[in-house]
């Protein structure tokens, strides 16, 4: 009985097509152009990074308190030191700024908790700190109910771009959903509406919509009433983007078979029932990669506040050159350290998405 | 003038009743356009309850149209159909109602991939019939005992060959309980070792006195447990008889050239 399969066992490959050798040979000295890119990109880096990194770091300015401190060559970071209250915070003022403290650390925590809670609180505890964290910063932010109240136009930085941003993600996510449903719906009113609206918002550039919202926008409010500037750019980002991420979830609903709608269908799931439990969860989750991308530009486009009077981060480095008292010419350090906090930040994000994706990859396809 | 409509409604459903005491589903003068392609034509068709049919023909003969006009995946524009007693008309609650009793398998099986096997199985019984969890889950288990998978209930249908999917498929529709069960050409994406695996259960599900509309090409599964089968072309009936004499002595030709071609080869 000895007709039993036995596969044959796996051998090694030969040495010539493993190692690091190999793997310059395949990747770095393949062909002659490849040869030439290599030896290129090489000078390049040879060239111009040690510069940079003796103007960032070995030249730079670490000590000090004013600009006549900056007496080496390299970086002057003490300007970046001395404006970092102002840079992080505005003028929110300087004994309350425990609250935005508490506030940033809050939102930290509730990203982190979404990674490390067992499976089973996750969902529970991810919509509830969903509903409740908002309410709890707007509250240590503006104050009222026992708090000192701080007026929106106290508030700057780059804790305005993070609650901008934050804000701007948590709205326009779901009215993005509802605008993409509504595009696909059969209901010709419901989808007129809802085509006009993303088109109108996707057509115009966000610092005219932001222009709108902020001098246009009063005109049409009977006459006491007054939106808070802060509120008019809030809106008028989110619409903005909610546009784009309407777009980004139409083209994952179009991604999912016709028959997984017939299936749910066919077992008595409605219309809503379907959507939640059966289309929006492989749609969104196809779409993460486009829902991360429409996060990171809304985060980015905070910035353009500042072209209506905001003070967020961008905004505060251009006072601070302008100041009296640092008119040394700190531009490039102004403008390096703005771009590593994006930087920072983006990539943080975009690290998580695909953190996400890997976890919600449940093998569509045999592996 | 909308009350004699009405009435005439009524009278011919109950005309109908009294010709069939126990048929579940009827169908009468069902007519469906495509656009201007006329795909369903004048069908007339009464179900008993336990009754096992098989629908076969050739490709775009509007058979798999037929069967998802029963529960309502294809809407119809002429005629009348009542299953279980509950006319499909514009209502959705009636819609709904229908199909909460009528299972349906697809051929490309359609589970959800997002979920696990088990959540494929507990998703109905827990969102449209609020079902306990524990209950359904055990329901659940019950089922894919019988399809004989019990094992690979926390994995997911990425994970599974596609004859273990399909049988998946079927206990999600048994798991809702339906009255009706729809088999839209069942085997016909499966590669030749696994339609075997998924015939034994459909056999298996006939023998317990299931009501089955089976659209497939499966002849010998025809043969072995159907009580009718439906030859379709063109849209229209062609041909109904039970299997001995729709095999052994058809009567249209159209029937005959269709049965030489998927014998002959």
């Amino acid at each position: 009985m000895d007709n039993t399969f036995t596969p044959i066992e796996a051998r090694k490959p030969p040495s010539s097509a493993i190692g690091p050798i190999a793997w310059m040979k395949e990747s770095l000295f393949s062909s002659p152009v490849n040869t030439l890119l290599t030896v290129f990109f090489a000078y390049i880096i040879i060239r111009f990074i040690p510069p940079v990194l003796d103007w960032a770091f070995i030249s730079a300015n670490w000590v000090g308190t004013t600009q006549d401190e900056c007496t080496k060559s390299g970086a002057c970071w003490i300007f970046i030191k001395q404006w970092s209250g102002q840079l992080l915070y505005g003028s929110y003022p300087e004994e309350l700024r425990w609250r935005v403290n508490l506030a940033l650390i809050g939102l930290v925590a509730v990203v982190v908790m979404q990674f490390f809670l067992p499976q089973h609180l996750r969902r529970r505890v991810g919509w509830v700190s969903l509903l409740v964290y908002p309410l709890i910063s707007i509250w240590l932010m503006y104050g009222g109910l026992g708090l000192e109240t701080v007026s929106t136009d106290k508030w700057g930085g780059f804790s305005l771009n993070i609650l901008l941003a934050f804000a701007g993600i948590l709205m326009s996510l779901p009215i993005g959903i509802i605008w993409a449903l509504g595009r696909q719906s059969q209901m010709p009113f419901v989808k007129v509406v809802c085509i006009s609206s993303i088109e109108l918002f996707r057509g115009v550039p966000l610092i005219t919509i932001l222009f709108m919202g902020s001098v246009m926008l009063p005109l049409f409010f009977p006459a006491g009433v007054q939106l808070d500037k802060l509120m008019r750019a809030f809106i008028a980002i989110t619409l903005f983007q909610s546009a784009y991420m309407a777009e980004v979830i139409r083209g994952g609903l179009q991604a999912i078979p016709k028959g997984q709608v017939e299936a749910a269908n066919s077992l008595g799931l409605g219309y809503w029932k379907t959507m939640r439990l059966i289309v929006l969860p492989q749609a969104l989750k196809i779409s993460i990669p486009n829902i991360v991308n429409t996060f990171i530009a809304l985060f980015k486009d905070t910035t353009l506040v500042l072209i209506i009077g905001l003070f967020e981060i961008l905004s505060t480095i251009q006072a601070a050159l302008q100041n009296s008292n640092w008119l040394g010419g700190h531009h490039i350090e102004g403008y390096v350290f703005v771009a590593f906090v994006f930087w920072v930040f983006c990539y943080t994000m975009s690290r998580i998405s695909v953190h996400i994706e890997q976890k919600l990859n449940t093998g569509h396809s045999r592996s | 003038m909308s009350t004699t409509t009405t009435s005439d409604n009524n009278s011919s459903t109950t005309e109908a009743r009294t010709k069939n005491a126990d048929s579940i589903i009827q169908i009468e003068g069902l007519n469906k356009w495509y656009g201007t392609f006329h795909v369903l034509k004048d069908i007339d068709l009464d179900v008993a309850k336990g009754e096992r049919i098989v629908v076969c023909g050739p490709s775009g003969s509007g058979k798999s149209t037929l069967i998802r006009c029963i529960n309502r995946l294809e809407e119809f524009q002429e005629g009348s159909l009542s299953v279980d007693g509950v006319a499909l008309n514009e209502d959705i609650k009636n819609i709904e109602a229908v199909r909460r009793e009528v299972g349906m398998v697809f051929q490309h099986f359609n589970l959800f991939p997002h979920l696990t096997i088990l959540e494929n199985l507990t998703l109905a019984p827990l969102w449209v019939r609020k079902i306990p969890k524990k209950e359904a889950e055990a329901t659940a288990m019950e089922y894919l005992e019988r399809v004989k998978i019990p094992d690979q209930a926390l994995k997911y249908p990425g994970q599974l060959s596609g004859g273990q999917q399909q049988r998946v498929a079927i206990a999600r529709s048994l798991c809702m309980n339906p009255k009706i069960m729809l088999f839209d050409e069942p085997t016909s994406a499966l590669d030749p070792e696994m339609i075997s695996e998924v015939l034994d259960v459909m056999v298996e599900l006939a023998e317990e006195g299931m009501t089955m509309l089976c659209v497939t090409h499966e002849m010998g599964f025809a043969k072995k447990v159907a009580d009718r089968v439906i030859f379709m072309d063109a849209g229209q009936i062609v041909e109904q008889n039970n299997p001995h004499e729709f095999f052994d002595n058809p009567q249209n030709e159209r029937t005959q050239a269709f049965l030489s071609q998927i014998i002959g080869h």
